[in-house]
């Protein structure tokens, strides 16, 4: 069924389709109007039976559910930002059990300087952390991604982050096809946990593992996401057969046939982009556009399948790798070992700049000329940074850098170049 | 049960023994069909309070629910020594996830059973004094506050043990620990408040909270199961000697909890939804003296010149508690 509502809305729909049985809420923008949907259905009885638990803090959210997944529960809870690394330990540890937790994750920046609006800092800062993470680039694809996830999570017993942009998506109403519970139900088995705390059965979980088998079972999570690579084209494929949608998979080349420029991008940018492609195509420019779905596992082999013909790939990330540049670079960098093509790295929308046209037409007609820098911030106030600079050399106690740069930048609403 | 003669070798001790008591109000230790819930060939030290204290507590637990217990543990000394996998001690399902998370993963578990529809299945959480004063303690007052059905057991034993006995807010003034060194002015911990959560857990209105120590193992099943008997968030607080950190000889754990009690340094009692109910009476009054002399971690207050002002202070620590709880029989509430 169509229907107009906000991104928040439509996944805690879809969630709520899911059929949960424990949800854990603690409030950070921008992912609260999802939990908070939740909490409805579950107060006026539409979601039932389920557990719906206001915490109080991230750390409790992620260990309340470990402790109902570990009891066998369907389990689920949203964060963002200062609030996924303030339960950073928990988030280890649900993978490193096998709790298949399913969590979405509102794409916020991280301070400080504290700031509420999207980029991907967050969950890039959980790369290795043991999840399955998959990139939702518009709504109607966050709320496939989730039913999508428990499926996955639960025939795996890995834990499944749904990264959706803060507010560009959260809070965008669009349309979207809202499935039918029908549709869910035969798409989604009933969770049965490989291990369960039961008196009937009793076993003893979270152990000490020394040095004699902690290889193996890191290994196994290893193992285990490499089976995801497998799994997820066939999900996919099972979605579209019951929902009547191409929706989730590894990758989603777009105009990549014979394309010399090839930009790699994830999330909700990627509508800019094909926008932008369209145009460039428009005027003769052999370009195309790679979005990444799963970002964790990563697909070498299907990026490196997209890639491997085209003369340079400009990788667009809404994260950055403090001291190296890019972080998503150096992974599609390792897709395309061997291969001798121009790789550049743009550093777009931290903490929520608009990325424009504009800006994105500037900077790939560069790249095209390979006159692009090999690390480049796009739309980055080179004034700015060099005035803070020369303070920080005329004076030692040259005060807050961020207040120092906000006080020279002036009273502004909204700074949309 | 067998008839068994009364003995009366237990002169000079306030103890009743087993063998006194009517069949139904003996130990469940004293049976011989004891769920053994956290069993024999673990790696506790010798003299171990918390092994004791845990033993009793799950065993009087399993027995209040018919065996249908789940438990979740803290990091720390009770989680490492009673699972060296392939081995674990523990005869019920059990999980640790974290060290400061215990409270949040058990109610995690009662909201899974609840909405499972399985309300025979009772939850215990079970942490050492750092993982609930300290690091465990954020979830913990959640737990509390929330009034999930949850039964949080702390095992005291005044310091950090399994990380090499570093100070925690549970550890006493003037206690050596590897952070509190016995050196400088004021050698050993510094005198302050600590963190009292048996009075911050009457705080939260629950409905249950209880200290108890490893020397009225009876008076610790008793209050086991009548926490068992209850739904909401609970909270006992077991004293228990160590006697690895604490420079203790391992025979004298049992003495040692029982001083703690005496002294008046150690106050037992029970409250329901925030108010004391009931108070276990100091039997024989002892001076922190005999405490404190039986423990090396305290050995710095009495060299050649004893540091008369500091016992003086924790002997008046010990009158305040005294005072305060009426755990003298003629001042008793």
């Amino acid at each position: 069924m169509l229907k107009q509502c906000e991104g928040s809305h439509a996944v805690a729909s879809a969630v709520a389709m899911c059929r949960p049985e424990v949800i854990c809420a603690y409030p950070i923008s921008p992912q609260t109007h999802i939990v908070e949907g939740l909490g409805e259905m579950v107060k006026s009885g539409k979601l039932a039976p389920c557990e719906f638990i206001n915490v109080e803090s991230e750390f409790a959210a992620m260990s309340v559910a470990i402790g109902a997944s570990a009891a066998g529960a369907r389990s689920y809870t949203a964060t963002a930002s200062q609030g996924l690394l303030f339960m950073v330990e928990a988030v280890y540890n649900a993978s490193g059990l096998g709790l298949p937790i399913v969590m979405t994750v509102a794409n916020r920046a991280i301070g400080a300087p504290i700031n509420i609006w999207n980029d991907h800092s967050d969950s890039m800062s959980q790369r290795d952390c043991g999840w399955i993470q998959l990139f939702a680039e518009n709504n109607q694809e966050a709320l496939d991604l989730h039913i999508q996830a428990f499926r996955l999570g639960e025939e795996l017993s890995l834990p499944v982050m749904v990264c959706m942009d803060g507010f560009i998506l959260t809070h965008a109403y669009e349309r979207v096809d809202m499935p039918t519970q029908e549709q869910v139900d035969a798409y989604l088995p009933p969770f049965v946990p490989r291990q369960i705390l039961d008196p009937a059965e009793p076993v003893s979980i979270g152990a000490m593992v020394g040095p004699e088998a902690f290889t193996e079972v890191r290994y196994l999570a290893h193992a285990k996401q490499m089976q995801a690579l497998e799994l997820i084209p066939q999900h996919a494929a099972e979605f579209q057969k019951i929902f009547g949608r191409d929706s989730g998979g590894l990758v989603r080349p777009y105009r990549c046939e014979d394309a010399e420029t090839i930009v790699v991008a994830l999330g909700s940018v990627l509508g800019t982009l094909k926008d932008t492609i369209d145009e460039m195509r428009d005027a003769g420019h052999k370009i195309g556009v790679l979005g990444i779905v799963s970002f964790r596992p990563f697909p070498l082999q299907a990026i490196r399948e997209v890639l491997k013909d085209a003369k340079r790939v400009v990788v667009l990330e809404k994260s950055l790798a403090v001291g190296i540049g890019g972080i998503v670079s150096t992974d599609v960098r390792m897709a395309l070992s061997g291969l001798h093509l121009h790789g550049y790295t743009v550093i777009a929308g931290l903490g929520g700049r608009a990325i424009t046209k504009a800006s994105l037409h500037k900077m790939l007609q560069q790249a095209m000329r390979d006159e692009l820098e090999h690390v480049t911030f796009l739309d980055l106030d080179h004034n700015l940074v060099k005035r803070h600079l020369e303070r920080e050399k005329q004076k030692r106690r040259s005060g807050p850098m961020a207040e120092n740069i906000l006080r020279d930048v002036g009273v502004v609403a909204a700074r949309i170049a | 049960m067998p008839f068994q003669p009364v003995k009366f070798y237990q002169t000079g001790t306030f103890t009743v023994g087993n063998r006194l008591l009517a069949p139904e109000e003996r130990t469940v230790q004293a049976n011989m069909q004891r769920t053994n819930g956290l069993n024999s060939g673990h790696r506790a030290c010798q003299g171990c309070g918390e092994a004791l204290g845990a033993r009793y507590a799950i065993d009087a637990a399993m027995r209040a629910c018919n065996n249908q217990l789940v438990a979740a543990n803290a990091t720390g000394c009770l989680e490492v020594f009673s699972t060296p996998y392939p081995e674990t001690s523990w005869q019920i399902p059990w999980i640790h996830s974290l060290f400061g998370n215990t409270a949040a993963v058990a109610t995690g578990i009662a909201a899974a059973l609840k909405v499972k529809g399985r309300r025979e299945v009772r939850v215990v959480a079970q942490g050492g004094d750092g993982g609930t004063t300290d690091i465990g303690f954020g979830c913990l007052s959640g737990m509390f506050e929330r009034n999930d059905d949850v039964l949080y057991i702390c095992y005291d034993n005044e310091a950090y043990m399994n990380t090499g006995v570093q100070r925690s807010s549970a550890t006493p003034p003037a206690a050596r620990t590897a952070t509190t060194m016995p050196v400088g002015v004021e050698p050993g911990n510094v005198f302050g408040q600590g963190k009292n959560v048996p009075q911050i857990a009457m705080a939260h209105n629950i409905p249950y909270v209880a200290t108890a120590t490893v020397a009225d193992l009876h008076d610790l099943e008793y209050k086991v199961t009548k926490a068992m008997g209850m739904h909401g968030a609970r909270y006992i607080h077991i004293f228990v000697p160590c006697p690895l950190g604490w420079g203790a000889a391992s025979n004298d754990t049992i003495k040692l909890a029982r001083l703690a009690r005496e002294t008046g340094l150690f106050a037992v009692y029970e409250a329901e939804h925030g108010e004391v109910t009931s108070v276990s009476k100091i039997r024989k009054r002892v001076p922190v003296e005999e405490y404190l002399k039986l423990q090396k971690r305290f050995v710095h207050l009495f060299g050649k010149t004893p540091a008369t002002e500091t016992i003086a202070r924790i002997q008046a620590m010990a009158d305040r508690n005294i005072r305060k709880f009426g755990l003298l029989e003629e001042e008793g509430v």
